[in-house]
């Protein structure tokens, strides 16, 4: 099959930006997205030309380094895929195929279609994690925790941080990612202690880095290729209040 | 007489209480004495981040290197099927010493004892620390921890979170590293990668590193380094490991004195997806659980075209089954790998490139229904017709071997430090507990032993003995010329100027690897890799392209940088395989075979780890440390 591309090439943060046009042809269906960028790259490098610059890693669709927009979509027109997991048949012969990085205040360009996530470790930093040390843990069956919980709890924790529920969002926000991790602990025993301090820190922090407010459209959930559901929200959001409100009446006992 | 002369510096003593009374004997710092020293870790993965942030809450000050963007992208997030841990939930007899067994028998009794049980004793903390962090694992209905069983071993021992345990552990992990950061006692370089150990009076004292972003060469000091660097499959360049997973670091510190042990100790896992054409970029592993159903067979007629489900039963050659009769298409994953290829080589592989075989469920599914068979393996049939497009519900999948885990790496003691003092090597890229061949679900449980309860031991007693820096001494000229020496390599590259991609030499270098130090070696093909190696060299040193500056981001680079060193580690690999001229677990010497084309190990002469001392112009030379097996009997492994 052939296959024209509109590439966004950008060198740094501070560059503009051009989208520019390749075309390959002769291209096997049955090879993923990126090998077929990876033709293009060995094509451009022989040419002497600077190849596209793009983050991937494990190609098995878990590390969560892929992740750009094509056609307009964060990972591609297929279903909880993400991009390294997307095969050429899913384009007919001849097709345009628009591809563009993550965008969003929060995450600058790097180069091309590789972007910066750090303000994803600064909001876990911020309180992601139960404070237990190393060789102060209990016996790990003195605590039990029902079957439906802890599938619960690892649904929401199976988030890869990929960011294209930040990309999906018209206003770019990243509550979908911090409600997972929130999720992910406020539905276990060993989280629930330290969780009115933990959602409140992190979104804070998911504030400071200039992430949008949530209005609930749910493109987030629509396009998360691990289907992180809408409920997370839903549960950061019931967290919060929680959080306020004994934040309110302490002050008020004060 | 074998020469000995490398030593593991294993304490003397009962092996069931060696760890323990070791590790009381050892010198502690309290945290505001800790607070004067700084500590590199390079690779923040399992191992890395673990051994980070127990560092950190010991009250060291710790600078944390990845070459990716976040912690959690490392590859340990891809590990799937578990962790082993001897908790006995089951109550099915297990044991630590049941645990150290099967470890030190399914390495072929190539391991050390000591390390093993260690090993094996510290599994338990490891579930307990990774619960109270709130790590998901699988749970039974009534509200305890679930076990499973996995590869070879007669108890349910494996504990797991779906098909992603890796993802879990790591993200346990990264949490607890996190949070360290958030107290400023971990400062993370992320998109930084190491390229040279510095040494100040023979001790590892700091790093070389290149930014990524900005092409920068830094250097950095530390009182010492701690390496968790993970494996060097992608010398083969197709694996199941990452795109970017390499040995780069490893190498550096090689070159800098590190001795690099059993480099040829590769492993092979039976059950991947084929290649199907050269723009393959990586290998996708299916549970080794679809054994279980899934009954393996080639045609009997070589270069057989007919579809698989026109070929007649009597046509069709299970040679599993055949012969092995007891285990069948269970053998373990050395042996099941090894008569695949033997069968493709007779020219009977299948499908377009015929290095394939089929993987058949027909049998269950019309014993036990289709219905059984898409609940118990639904989600790897999924990802299977993703990747290839066919139905394995209609037709039988095809399968291929792929490398995905290095046992070899750099040497360390009982501590866990390199010949080189000062620096340490934890996880995947050390040599140390698996010998020969590693069981399924034992890597993340050794990233997560030496991560958080070895290292931060025997690091604090290596300090406690040392004065600390207290300052940054990168202005010693011992950094100065490192770096210097970085600088030179990195613009001899960008100065090649030829018409190949990097990626076309490393496919070359992987072919070579591939075909001779691959499933099954042998003494011609060892010496033919040998000499078709420097010419790999030689076209990598004249024929690559990379465009673009080294001052700014650079893909190009950063793979030839890494392709650079795997040229070198095959060379050493091919010395490593040419020397242990016996069979033992994934290292497959066809000279050294039973009548039944079995491994055939050899006690007498190689009942050592091979450890290997780098030379600039000349063969590296072999250092040989013996091992000792005081509590168990050493057997040869038969699964007919």
């Amino acid at each position: 099959m052939n296959v024209n591309l509109k590439i966004w090439r950008q060198g740094s943060d501070s560059d503009k930006g051009i989208l520019k046009t390749y075309r390959l042809e002769n291209i096997d269906p049955n090879i993923s997205f990126l090998e077929m960028l990876d033709i293009l790259n060995i094509k451009l490098v022989k040419e002497k030309k600077d190849p596209v610059t793009f983050d991937h890693d494990c190609r098995e669709g878990i590390c969560g380094s892929c992740g750009f927009m094509i056609n307009g979509r964060p990972h591609g027109p297929q279903k909880a895929t993400t991009v390294c997991q997307l095969h050429m048949r899913a384009f007919n012969n001849e097709d345009d195929i628009l591809l563009e990085p993550f965008r969003a205040e929060s995450f600058p360009v790097i180069k091309d279609l590789s972007v910066d996530r750090k303000s994803f470790d600064r909001i876990i930093s911020s309180g992601g994690y139960v404070s237990t040390n190393t060789g102060e843990a209990p016996e790990a069956n003195s605590i039990s925790i029902e079957k439906e919980y802890a599938d619960e709890a690892f649904l929401s924790s199976a988030c890869i941080g990929c960011g294209a529920c930040v990309a999906a969002c018209k206003n770019s926000s990243a509550m979908l990612f911090t409600s997972a991790k929130v999720s992910h602990l406020s539905l276990l025993p060993q989280g629930q202690k330290e969780g009115k301090d933990r959602v409140a820190k992190m979104v804070a922090t998911m504030d400071e880095e200039g992430f949008g407010s949530c209005t609930n459209t749910g493109a987030c959930s629509a396009e998360c290729p691990k289907e992180i559901g809408q409920i997370n929200i839903a549960r950061l959001n019931q967290e919060y209040i929680l959080s306020s409100l004994s934040g309110f009446l302490k002050k008020k006992n004060e | 007489m074998t020469e000995f002369n490398l030593f593991s510096k294993a304490p003397n003593g009962e092996l069931h209480t060696k760890w323990k009374e070791y590790k009381e004997s050892l010198k502690k710092l309290a945290p505001e004495d800790a607070n004067k020293y700084k500590v590199i870790v390079v690779g923040t993965g399992l191992a890395g981040a673990s051994a980070s942030a127990t560092l950190a809450e010991h009250g060291f000050n710790v600078h944390a290197f990845s070459f990716h963007e976040s912690p959690r992208r490392a590859h340990s997030i891809a590990a799937q099927g578990g962790i082993n841990a001897a908790k006995n939930y089951k109550s099915d007899g297990d044991s630590v010493m049941r645990l150290f067994y099967d470890t030190i028998k399914g390495g072929d009794f190539r391991s050390r004892e000591d390390n093993v049980y260690r090993l094996a004793e510290i599994s338990k903390n490891i579930i307990d620390q990774c619960v109270a962090q709130g790590v998901p694992f699988a749970r039974e209905y009534g509200g305890l921890l679930d076990n499973r069983s996995f590869g070879g071993v007669q108890v349910s021992r494996t504990f797991y979170a779906r098909g992603q345990t890796g993802q879990q552990l790591l993200l346990g992990a990264y949490s607890a590293l996190s949070r360290q950061m958030e107290k400023k006692k971990v400062v993370f370089y992320p998109r930084h990668d190491m390229l040279d150990v510095v040494l100040v009076e023979e001790k590892a004292k700091g790093i070389v590193t290149r930014n990524l972003i900005n092409g920068k060469i830094e250097t950095h000091s530390a009182d010492i380094i701690i390496l968790a660097t993970g494996g060097y499959s992608n010398v083969y360049y197709l694996s199941t490991n990452a795109m970017a997973s390499n040995v780069t670091a490893n190498w550096r510190a090689h070159r800098k004195g590190a001795l690099f042990a059993n480099p040829s100790f590769t492993q092979i896992h039976p059950t991947c997806i084929p290649v199907k054409n050269d723009f393959q970029s990586k290998l996708t592993l299916m549970s080794e659980s679809l054994r279980n159903d899934g009954r393996v067979w080639v045609p009997k007629k070589k270069n057989d075209q007919r579809k698989p489900t026109e070929i007649p039963e009597e046509e069709r050659d299970y040679y599993l089954e055949r012969i092995y009769p007891a285990f069948g298409n269970l053998v373990p994953r050395d042996v099941a790998s090894r008569r695949a290829k033997e069968v493709c080589d007779e020219g009977r592989g299948i499908g377009p490139t015929g290095f394939a075989v089929y993987l058949d469920f027909q049998k269950a599914i019309d014993e036990k229904g289709e219905d059984f068979i898409r609940e118990k393996y639904g989600n790897l049939f999924d990802m299977y017709q993703n990747i290839t497009n066919e139905n394995p519900y209609e037709t039988p999948m095809k399968i291929y071997p792929a490398v995905h885990y290095t046992m070899g790496g750099l040497w360390v003691d009982y501590n866990l430090m390199t010949t080189v003092k000062g620096l340490f090597s934890i996880g995947e890229s050390n040599f140390s507990d698996h010998g020969a061949n590693r069981l399924g679900a034992s890597a993340l449980m050794q990233g997560l032993a030496d991560g958080y309860f070895v290292v931060p031991h025997t690091a604090m007693d290596f300090l406690a003995k040392e004065a600390p820096l207290m300052k940054d001494i990168t202005d010693r000229p011992e950094f100065k010329e490192a770096k210097d020496k970085t600088e030179s390599e990195i613009n001899r590259l960008m100065s090649v100027d030829g018409k190949m991609a990097v990626d076309e030499v490393h496919r070359e270098l992987g072919k070579i690897v591939w075909d001779k130090i691959g499933m099954a070696r042998n003494e011609t093909g060892l010496n033919e890799a040998l000499a078709e190696i420097p010419k790999i060299k030689e076209k990598f040193w004249n024929d690559i392209s990379i465009p673009g500056s080294d001052k700014d981001v650079n893909q190009e680079l950063e793979k030839a940088l890494r392709v650079k060193d795997f040229i070198e580690l095959a060379e050493l690999m091919a010395f490593d395989a040419l020397d242990r001229n016996e069979s033992c677990g994934a290292h497959f010497r066809e000279e050294y075979q039973t009548e039944e084309n079995e491994a055939e190990r050899n006690d007498q002469d190689f009942k050592y780890v091979a450890a290997w001392d780098y030379s600039e112009n000349d063969n590296p030379k072999l250092f040989r440390e013996e091992l000792k097996y005081n509590n168990v009997k050493l057997k040869t492994r038969s699964y007919k």
